[in-house]
């Protein structure tokens, strides 16, 4: 099962989330955090790296000795990342997502892919649950080829937990295509259900089941709740603004480590989650 | 030679469009402002990314000498050199206006991009 954890807005708490649901299931999950530009469910698992490898795009390079300024490359191109122009083809490697179409078309065979390199994919083990992050390299803009990278490591037969970035944006639809639950996460103020409710907008059209969960619920006010319920969205779990989860979390620390007596919840939004999709739940057993 | 304008407008009285990629016209003319081609940039108006190497292609494949406009950012400018264009900057204004300070020496000629990548 691969349950994606997102929000519209940062800060919520997704990674909170996303982390104590994977310790409490343990050798049964695997932790995937596909934020690549700023992964931090490092922070709160402390895992051992084990394995990093380089991703790469593959990117269109032209020989010109064997070019003809035939153009093909050029029209299939969606992005402009090759254009034949005057008496020479240009590359644009930095707008290239990498599709392949212009060198498979080249009736030359001029064009060969080039690796641009987009970050890394590092996995190892946070205790006795499967870690896997993505790293963007500093400089870099095209997300979405990295997230899919960081995809690929999904262990179907683990609850596979996916830590999203947040928005509403190609990097949150790439996180979240392919799972088969999404855990919203947000705070009942007017800027989490602000966030939400765009979130909820982009993410509905993927046709995922969604739920909620409550963040810092006992602030604010009951517009979150009362959105949930016109959209017949499941409110799975409310965590209140709780001083020892606080001050767990200012030192780094999971929250079901701050607070064990949250472990049982934990293991119940799972059931909950493996009722509403109709799968059988790994965490129930335990 | 062929000078290719950045417009907002069909014609050579209308107002210089800053913008390069993402003009809504671009105007082909003549030394003496004689109007060749008006070209519809309208499909490059809302294009999410590449916006100005699609308009410098579209003026490199009419053989254009030079080109007159506001702004030009880096992929645009990489794409105008290798077509051989020259990038006259800074210009407002009508057309007309623009053309007489071609024939004046008065336009200054880009050696580098001087705007930012449009994300």
């Amino acid at each position: 099962m691969i349950v994606a954890v997102a929000s519209g807005k940062g800060g919520t708490g997704k990674t909170t989330v996303a982390t104590s649901l994977a310790l409490v299931l343990e050798t049964r999950s695997q932790i995937l955090d596909c934020d690549v530009e700023e992964p931090n469910c490092h922070i709160l698992l402390k895992p051992t790296i084990l394995a990093t490898d380089t991703v790469n795009l593959p990117v269109p390079s032209v020989d010109l000795e064997k070019c003809t300024l035939c153009g093909k490359c050029g029209e299939v191109c969606q992005f402009s990342a090759i254009v034949p122009i005057g008496k020479t083809v240009i590359a644009f490697p930095e707008l290239c997502h990498g599709c392949g179409a212009c060198s498979m078309l080249c009736p030359e065979e001029a064009i060969h892919e080039v690796p641009r390199s987009l970050g890394v994919v590092e996995t190892g083990m946070a205790g006795s649950v499967e870690f896997v992050q993505g790293r963007i390299r500093i400089g870099e803009a095209m997300a979405p080829p990295l997230i899919r990278a960081v995809k690929t490591r999904i262990d179907s037969d683990k609850l596979a937990i996916l830590d999203a970035p947040p928005g509403a944006s190609c990097p949150v639809i790439t996180t979240v295509k392919g799972a088969d639950f999404v855990i919203m996460v947000t705070e009942p103020t007017p800027f989490g259900l602000n966030d939400l409710v765009i979130a909820v907008e982009a993410i509905q059209g993927l046709g995922i089941p969604m739920g909620v969960v409550i963040n810092r619920s006992d602030i604010g006010d009951s517009a979150v709740k009362d959105f949930c319920h016109n959209k017949g969205l499941p409110l799975l779990m409310e965590v209140p603004h709780h001083r020892k989860i606080a001050e767990g979390y200012a030192k780094g620390a999971p929250l079901i480590e701050s607070m064990p007596e949250y472990a049982h919840k934990f293991r119940k939004l799972t059931d909950d989650i493996s009722m509403i999709i109709g799968t059988p739940s790994k965490g129930s057993s335990l | 030679m062929k000078i290719a304008v950045t417009s907002t407008g069909k014609a050579v009285e209308s107002a210089i469009d800053p913008r390069f990629g993402r003009a809504p016209f671009i105007l082909i003319v003549d030394d003496d402002c004689n109007l060749i081609e008006a070209i519809d940039n309208s499909t490059n108006v809302n294009a999410f990314r590449g916006a100005g190497i699609q308009a410098a292609k579209t003026i490199a494949d009419r053989k254009v000498d030079m080109l007159l406009t506001g702004r030009c950012g880096p992929n645009a400018f990489t794409a105008l050199g290798a077509a051989g264009i020259k990038v006259g900057i800074e210009q407002s204004g009508t057309i007309r206006e623009a053309i007489e300070r071609v024939k004046k020496n008065e336009v200054s000629f880009a050696d580098k991009p001087n705007a930012e990548a449009h994300w």
